[in-house]
């Protein structure tokens, strides 16, 4: 049962036709043609899936495409019109990623802690990003750059 | 990985109308609400609906109610909504600390607390803090409303008392009178994306009538009624915690999984228990550690 959906993809309405099993990841990646959220364990564990639906953190890789009718989901290509957003450009400077496999999740995973407490503790960076695995750094460059923004005034913007 | 599945897809915006669309469809239907477990299980081939049935747009269940001697909790209610909730903080903490261990905020943000005890797998966070809370699960279906003692309700792994038709609303979770204690205790292999390999739910009410619930060390969430029975209504001594600790054997009978051996759950099942009746009588008393604290 092929079904029409309208959905907002960072900022730009989007018509798609999709099949109640099209799982968002995907559809996002084959249909939108946007490619930072990353298939990694498609189950839910590893975060690099992230996107913000509705400004929050979801795995896209547990959304039916179906669902997101009527709603909006933005990608780090969607997070700044102008460029990288100050956060990313701590990544940037601080050296955080080495592969950067994981580093579109985690960068909207930090962008919705910072959105929600502009003063994280170490500890609730370290909470914000549990749930996105990253396989080469062993978080501190990463929870670092995000510390930084913190204390730069907003990482998000 | 694509769902290699064929289903159809309902948004029902009643409960009226969902429920007609589970009675038409009998067996082969399945609620969906954050889909956190069940698109995995699609994936994974483990269910294989006609239907799913997306509840996400029907008013009235992403609700958080006190009731006064009670909270009601409503069926679209994430572990976020928990989190963000003061109501919850103040009122039923051990709600709050539980939800804290879920997962991870991606996840929170999507998972019901509802939906996590209708997954009903046997280390389901929710499980415990709502069995030693005596909460009622409320559900509607073709034959009306029903109202479910959540002691009945976890019937084996990922099997519950909801019978086909119906639909859970809410959960009414009581709260006792005159002040209360309580504990989550969790283990997992490390702080994020892990389910839990034992966990123990501690409730210290004012009168000293405890409750204790274990998670994951069963086939379902189950009460620990012995080891109740020999606290109900004693101060907590070192001589009484360790006659509770040798009666944990009798109580679970945890399984070896890939997650940790049968001995390690059995072994650790005591030592939460120690610490998690400790911390509920201290946070009874005003003393305790502050709820959301590792107690592991």
């Amino acid at each position: 049962m092929r079904t029409d959906i309208s959905v907002t993809v960072n900022g730009e309405p989007w018509l798609l036709t999709v099949e109640p099993s099209d799982v968002l990841l995907e559809t996002l990646r084959s249909k939108v043609g946007v490619k930072s959220p990353k298939i990694g364990c498609e189950r839910g564990d590893c975060g690099s899936c992230t996107v913000l639906l509705d400004g929050h953190t979801v795995r896209s890789c547990l959304v039916l495409s179906v669902e997101v009718d009527g709603h909006e989901v933005v990608t780090i290509e969607g997070l700044n019109d102008e460029g990288l957003t100050q956060l990313q450009q701590f990544f940037v400077d601080m050296n955080s990623f080495q592969c950067g496999f994981c580093a579109p999740g985690i960068v909207l995973a930090a962008a919705e802690l910072l959105d929600e407490n502009s003063e994280p503790t170490r500890a609730d960076v370290q909470e914000a990003i549990g749930g996105n695995l990253c396989r080469c750094t062993g978080y501190d460059p990463i929870i670092d750059a995000v510390l930084a923004a913190a204390g730069a005034g907003r990482g998000t913007q | 990985m694509t769902i290699a599945q064929v289903f159809d897809y309902q948004r029902p915006k009643t409960l009226d109308e969902a429920v007609q669309l589970l009675a038409e469809h009998g067996g082969d239907v399945r609620v969906l609400a954050g889909g956190t477990d069940l698109v995995a299980w699609l994936r994974d081939d483990a269910v294989a609906p006609d239907l799913l049935v997306d509840i996400k747009h029907i008013e009235g269940l992403r609700e958080i109610v006190d009731l006064g001697d009670a909270l009601s909790i409503g069926s679209l209610v994430t572990f976020a909504d928990v989190l963000n909730s003061d109501l919850v903080e103040s009122r039923l903490p051990i709600i709050s600390e539980m939800s804290a261990t879920v997962a991870s905020t991606g996840i929170r943000n999507r998972a019901t607390l509802i939906g996590n005890i209708c997954s009903a797998v046997p280390s389901c966070d929710a499980g415990p803090p709502l069995l030693v809370h005596g909460a009622i699960v409320h559900t509607f279906g073709p034959a009306g409303s029903r109202q479910i003692s959540i002691d009945d309700w976890f019937l084996g792994p990922r099997q519950t008392a909801l019978t086909v038709g119906e639909i859970v609303t809410k959960v009414v979770v009581p709260i006792p009178p005159g002040g209360h204690g309580a504990a989550y205790v969790r283990l997992s292999r490390y702080e994020g994306e892990d389910l839990a390999q034992a966990s123990v739910a501690i409730l210290a009410p004012a009168d000293h009538r405890f409750r204790i619930a274990f998670g994951a060390v069963a086939a379902t969430p189950l009460r620990a009624r012995r080891i109740e029975s020999l606290l109900e209504g004693r101060a907590i001594t070192p001589d009484l915690i360790a006659a509770a600790i040798a009666l944990v054997p009798e109580e679970i009978s945890p399984i070896t999984d890939m997650r940790a051996s049968k001995e390690f759950r059995m072994r650790m099942s005591e030592v939460m228990l120690q610490r998690g009746l400790r911390a509920s009588v201290e946070r009874l008393e005003g003393n305790g550690p502050s709820y959301g604290t590792n107690l592991m």
